[in-house]
């Protein structure tokens, strides 16, 4: 996805025999794009990077990649994916020179010799990182160098996670109604839904749901017994419609005699303006139980003003704090963390059940709900839990990450449902790993290379917008699991947290704008140099592994002391 | 002390800042310390403020609850007290009204501060720091610089140092001609050699005159320290002030705001921060609007130039201000610090301090506030000059040897009166109020606490491949300092603190490298001979030397009890932390010293649970 990110192997000039595969079967997919390549190869292309000194090399456009490679031994190569590529800037002067901005917010330079070879190689760029269709992304052609030990397809299927559940609570079943995703085309086929409601009252219940996002679980507290579910926007419309089978499905996850709270991610204003196009809220009276909570989240924009002013050279800080502040970015940080304390704190504090949703119920709701999981449950901080997470409440819960994620900050099109609602996610996830540095699995890096991976990847883990959708590309057969490379042991060292200690209790936050910080390891990430920020965290992992390792020599010492002791005591005993 | 009518009241409430919360306590008055100890029976926090840190008492007018106190304090805590009784809240108002304006400087709680030192103790503490053997360090006196006598009874310049440092061909009519030409006697002299290239650091004040007059001695004087570089006979003047109507085209204008400016700024970062409930365009408006971080980046810029200059034209410089005793401290001090790694050590870090702050006469008393001021005095000056350099430590955190609570530490302190090393505005009151026979050196006090300020990341290897330090001054580098300027708002800061993670396996580390050796040599001792062996004697590891408890590093490690039961933001419930043992808020170093805590029955484990919010980073 990255440079050199897919395969270390492959930045010195030393090929392998997988690589030697690799390249014959690039090859057969050269021929594929041949219509859309025009120049394949370029020699005397120049690269410009920040921060790193240019490079020279022959300019290679397969249908997948554009890479360039140096010939020298130990110079790097870079490999670009095309579906990385965000936009490009043509600029011709005495050389021509393409811009190349990347999804992971990566700006690069090209320096091409002769016009026709540039012109070229940008329209074959500008075509082959807007394909269309699904199937021939990367994912479906990409084989693995590495033998795939545990299927990532298989690890967190919702058998698996109602089993869990099963053993704390009775109070649940599995419902199979959306088996052939009829009733609701962005949820999965199974759904954990109350034991009391049955499968015609949930299909009813989805008619008066916007997408047929009927209230399901996303989360049970076994502290207190206490729920957290989600759904999309009731259809109210302007004459006020309401649904029993709604309204008997949400009390039915009440104990007797208990209140519980709807957190509405829009403010007040938005859900009443939602009556008019067929949608709205729930009423006072038709759910008494139930106290709702507006909170407001609208996302746009944001992250191309927050890129655009990290990217801005000019040296003056009001500049910067200004353009900052206008981007808005840090500030829907804030309110989506406050609401999912807010939620958190319903369920943990006020022992309340809550039901979340906003519009759609697959943005906003999802952010909230998946937050809220990792303040109240340590298990969603490790790195397992985490991945468990992320396919529960995204990937499975029908974030629609094809449209959200087909551009990020330098797109210049209209938009067409492109929201950064995952980056965001990843960056309240990452303030919360902050201000708990020891209480997290994983690191920064681990939530850097999700936002790749979500964006541009060799892996079909991030394709599609719904488990409907994934199971007709057959990306279970036909793509790696991005889980089955993370997890491997190798892969697997670089995303651990050398501080974590387990910490089994709900953690809060600061929401503070003083406790926020921006995200300099992906906003900033390719605008300065992190040499002395890397070393010197090399030296913090350095002192942690010495203490370990010291640990275990006083251990081993010991045991050997003792057992010299056992072995001369019988002796010198007559 | 007639000051104080009302030594204790009791169920007063202390507000937090940001929340409805509050927790009830006895509010306890003594002569230096205004107390709060928390009257709970699981835990009883207990908050000191000492008198000279109060920066200004409210009264806000009385609620159905009582009667509101707002104390606002130098060191940026804000304590919000609700006291009952109206009279009672008066009594204390008055009181600490009169206690915290000293006419003298007697009354400051240096005089009366006793560590339960000897006199050779006292004495060895103010050795610690030797300027002559700093420019012995810098290679002065040398073939181009000589120490003059000029000022040996500060006739010449009263707020100079007596020792001074000046070209071998400025003779003694040059100096005082030169004297009378600057403001306040402030002629130019030699703070900083760098001796690869012979180029040297200068400082005095502006010249009396305008743009017209001349004056043949002063100009002599900078020939002089031209002259001295045999490498770069061109010499900077910086002016460190914005360009205005006398400039000369020699001159290079760095455009630091003067120390009402920077009061002013100050003031409003403050008052956004302290807002309740502030949405993120508040605060980053608010940032932006206060202009701190564009001070604090013209600082950093200046000093950038002068390093610049210095390192790699070889160039000699000049900087003045207008006095010569705050923006030009500011610029000398940084520069320094980013050409020579010795600064960035903890000693080197003193050394700076005393020679370009306290010796060269910065006006600690005026601008901290020590002694019943003029507002118009008062100024951060160098509290912006101790952000400027976390600023670095952020930028380059293996070059330093100390962490951020070594400068938190330090200004603390500035402010706190406590020890006599930043009392008064020159060495000459200095030395008339005999401080060094008085009081206690600071600096002794800091080094025998020296572990907690470590930065466990600090590699000297990295000083000696970057002597010279080359911050970026991109915008976004310069971040609000939150554990400076929140340091007692304990629900802003992260819960967990790496910084004080790493630095106690650091400290481990080096304990269990000490009973690998003890138990090898044991090992071996039984592998060699048959003798018998003792019984029991199970090698058990060393326990860590407890360190001193007056430190805000002292804590134990953040209890996970505390991270659960934090609450967030101004959502968060009303339910209390749950703290087991005592807990007690030390402000500065002052408290365990104090003769109070035999008062309190102390128990055993003492939690220093506002200490470790202080710890945080």
């Amino acid at each position: 996805v990255a440079v050199l990110r897919q395969s270390g192997s492959s930045s010195v000039c030393n090929f392998s025999q997988g690589e030697e595969e690799e390249k014959v079967w690039r090859q057969e997919e050269i021929m594929e794009f041949a219509e859309l390549i025009k120049t394949p190869r370029v020699d005397g292309v120049v690269l410009h990077r920040p921060f790193m000194p240019k490079v020279e090399g022959t300019l290679c456009l397969t249908g997948h990649h554009l890479i360039l490679s140096s010939r020298q031994d130990n110079t790097e190569e870079l490999w670009l994916l095309h579906a990385n590529i965000d936009s490009i800037e043509k600029r011709f002067g005495f050389l021509g020179t393409i811009i190349v901005k990347c999804k992971d917010l990566r700006v690069i330079q090209l320096d091409i010799p002769g016009m026709e070879e540039c012109f070229n190689i940008a329209s074959s760029i500008e075509a082959l990182s807007t394909l269309d269709s699904l199937s021939l992304m990367y994912p479906f052609f990409y084989r693995p160098l590495f033998e795939v030990i545990e299927d990532g397809w298989q690890l967190f299927v919702p058998e698996d996670a109602f089993k869990d559940l099963e053993s704390m609570t009775d109070e649940w079943r599995l419902s199979e109604v959306n088996k052939d995703f009829s009733v609701c085309p962005s949820y999965p086929s199974l759904l954990t839904v109350p034991k009391d409601i049955d499968d015609e009252s949930l299909c009813k219940a989805a008619s008066f749901r916007h997408g047929g996002r009927f209230p399901v679980l996303s989360y049970y507290h076994k502290n207190n017994g206490m729920v957290m579910m989600r759904a999309a926007q009731p259809l109210t419309g302007t004459n006020g419609r309401r649904c029993k089978e709604d309204e008997k499905l949400i009390n039915a996850t009440l104990c007797a005699g208990k209140r519980g709270y709807i957190i509405d991610t829009r403010t007040i204003t938005v859900a009443q303006q939602a009556k008019a196009r067929g949608g709205g809220f729930e009423q006072e009276a038709n759910y008494p139980q139930w106290r709702r909570i507006h909170k407001s989240n609208v996302l746009q924009e944001s992250l191309i003003k927050l890129v655009e002013a990290c990217s801005d050279q000019s040296h003056s800080v009001e500049r910067w704090l200004s353009k900052l502040e206008a981007s808005n970015w840090q500030s829907h940080v804030k309110e989506i963390l406050t609401t999912a304390c807010l939620a958190a704190q319903c369920i943990d504090r006020e022992g309340a059940s809550v039901l979340v949703h906003g519009t759609e119920g697959t943005d906003s709701t999802l952010q909230v709900t998946s937050l809220a999981q990792i303040l109240l449950d340590p298990a969603c901080r490790t790195i397992r839990g985490f991945q468990a997470l992320i396919e529960r409440e995204w990937l499975q819960a029908g974030h629609p990450f094809q449209q959200r994620c087909a551009q990020s900050a330098h797109s210049n099109g209209k938009l067409r449902g492109e929201a950064p609602v995952f980056l965001l996610f990843l960056d309240s996830v990452w303030q919360i790993l902050r201000q708990f540095p020891c209480s997290f699995q994983f690191n920064e890096s681990f939530l850097v290379m999700l936002f790749e991976h979500a964006y541009a990847s060799q892996f079909g883990t991030f394709l599609g917008s719904s488990v409907a959708e994934r199971e007709k590309l057959q990306l279970c057969q036909k793509t790696v699991s991005l889980w089955s490379w993370v997890n491997r042991p190798q892969e697997l060292e670089r995303f651990l947290n050398p501080l974590y200690e387990p910490n089994n209790l709900v953690i809060w936050p600061s929401v503070a704008p003083q406790s926020l910080l921006l995200w300099e390891g992906v906003f900033l990430r390719w605008n300065r140099s992190t040499k002395c920020l890397d070393e010197a965290y090399q030296e913090m992992v350095h002192i942690i592994e010495y203490n370990k390792e010291l640990q275990n020599k006083v251990n081993s010492l010991r045991r050997q002391l003792a057992e010299l002791e056992t072995e001369d005591r019988p002796l010198q005993t007559p | 002390m007639e000051h104080i009518r009302t030594p204790k009241v009791e169920q007063v409430k202390l507000m937090d800042r940001f929340s409805n919360k509050s927790v009830t306590g006895t509010l306890h008055l003594t002569a230096t310390h205004l107390i709060f100890v928390e009257s709970n029976s699981t835990s009883s926090q207990e908050i000191w403020i000492l008198h000279h840190h109060i920066a200004s008492v409210e009264k806000l007018s009385l609620t159905t609850t009582g009667c509101p106190l707002l104390i606002q304090c130098r060191n940026f805590r804000v304590v919000h007290f609700i006291i009952p009784r109206e009279r009672d809240c008066h009594d204390v108002y008055s009181s600490l009204l009169s206690l915290l304006r000293p006419v003298s400087y007697e009354e400051l709680y240096a005089f009366s501060y006793n560590p339960k030192q000897n006199d050779q103790q006292r004495e060895e503490g103010w050795q610690l720091i030797d300027l002559a053997a700093e420019f012995e360090r810098m290679g002065v006196p040398c073939d181009q610089w000589q120490l003059t006598d000029v000022n040996r009874d500060y006739k010449v310049c009263e707020t100079y140092p007596r020792d001074l440092y000046v070209p071998i061909t400025a003779s003694k009519p040059i100096i005082v001609g030169s004297s009378k030409f600057r403001s306040k006697g402030r002629f130019p002299v030699l703070t900083y050699f760098y001796q690869e290239k012979k180029a040297a650091v200068c400082r005095c004040s502006q010249p009396l005159s305008g743009f017209s007059a001349r004056c043949l001695e002063d100009e002599h004087m900078l020939q002089a320290i031209s002259k001295a570089n045999h490498n770069n006979r061109c010499i900077y003047v910086m002016d460190t002030r914005p360009k205005d109507n006398y400039s000369n085209i020699r001159f290079q204008f760095v455009g630091i705001e003067n120390i009402h400016v920077m009061r002013g700024s100050l003031q409003k970062l403050l008052e956004v921060i302290g807002m309740r409930s502030l949405s993120m365009t508040d605060y980053l408006v608010g940032m932006e609007n206060s202009g701190w971080l564009r001070h604090i980046k013209a600082i950093m810029d200046a000093a950038i130039f002068l390093a610049k200059a210095v390192t790699v034209e070889g160039a000699s410089v000049l900087v003045h201000c207008s006095d010569g005793w705050d923006r030009t401290a500011q610029v000398c001090a940084l520069g320094s610090l980013l050409m020579d790694p010795y600064y960035r050590t903890i000693k080197g870090f003193m050394v700076l301090v005393e020679k370009d702050w306290i010796s060269f006469g910065h006006k600690f008393a005026d601008r901290c506030d020590q002694l019943d001021p003029d507002p118009k005095e008062v100024s951060p000056i160098f509290t912006q000059f101790l952000e400027c350099v976390w600023q670095l430590t952020e930028q380059f955190p293996q070059a330093f040897e100390f962490s951020e609570w070594f400068l938190i530490q330090i200004h603390e302190h500035v402010h706190s009166c406590q020890f006599g090393n930043f009392l008064c505005n020159s060495p000459r009151q200095r030395e008339d109020l005999q401080l060094k026979e008085r009081t206690y050196s600071l600096w002794a006090h800091l080094l025998r606490e020296k572990q907690n300020y470590l930065n466990p990341v600090y590699s000297p290897k990295y000083a000696e491949s970057h002597p010279v330090l080359e911050p970026s001054t991109q915008a976004y580098h310069f971040r609000f300092w939150r554990n400076m300027y929140h340091q007692y708002d304990r629900s802003m800061h992260p819960r967990q603190s790496i910084l004080k993670h790493v630095l106690t396996l650091k400290e481990t580390n080096q304990e269990l490298e000490g009973t690998v050796e003890a138990l090898k040599s044991k090992l071996q001792k039984l592998g060699a001979s048959t003798s018998p062996l003792k019984p029991h004697t199970s090698p058990r590891g060393r326990t860590l030397p407890s360190r001193p408890k007056s430190l805000i590093l002292g804590a134990p490690p953040v209890s996970l009890k505390e991270a659960d039961e934090e609450l967030f933001g101004e959502e968060a419930t009303e339910d209390p932390p749950v703290c087991t043992g005592a807990q007690r808020t030390v402000e500065g170093s002052s408290a365990t010293e104090n003769g109070y805590k035999e008062l309190m029955n102390e128990p055993s484990v003492v939690t220093l649970e506002f200490g470790v919010a202080r710890m945080t980073c």
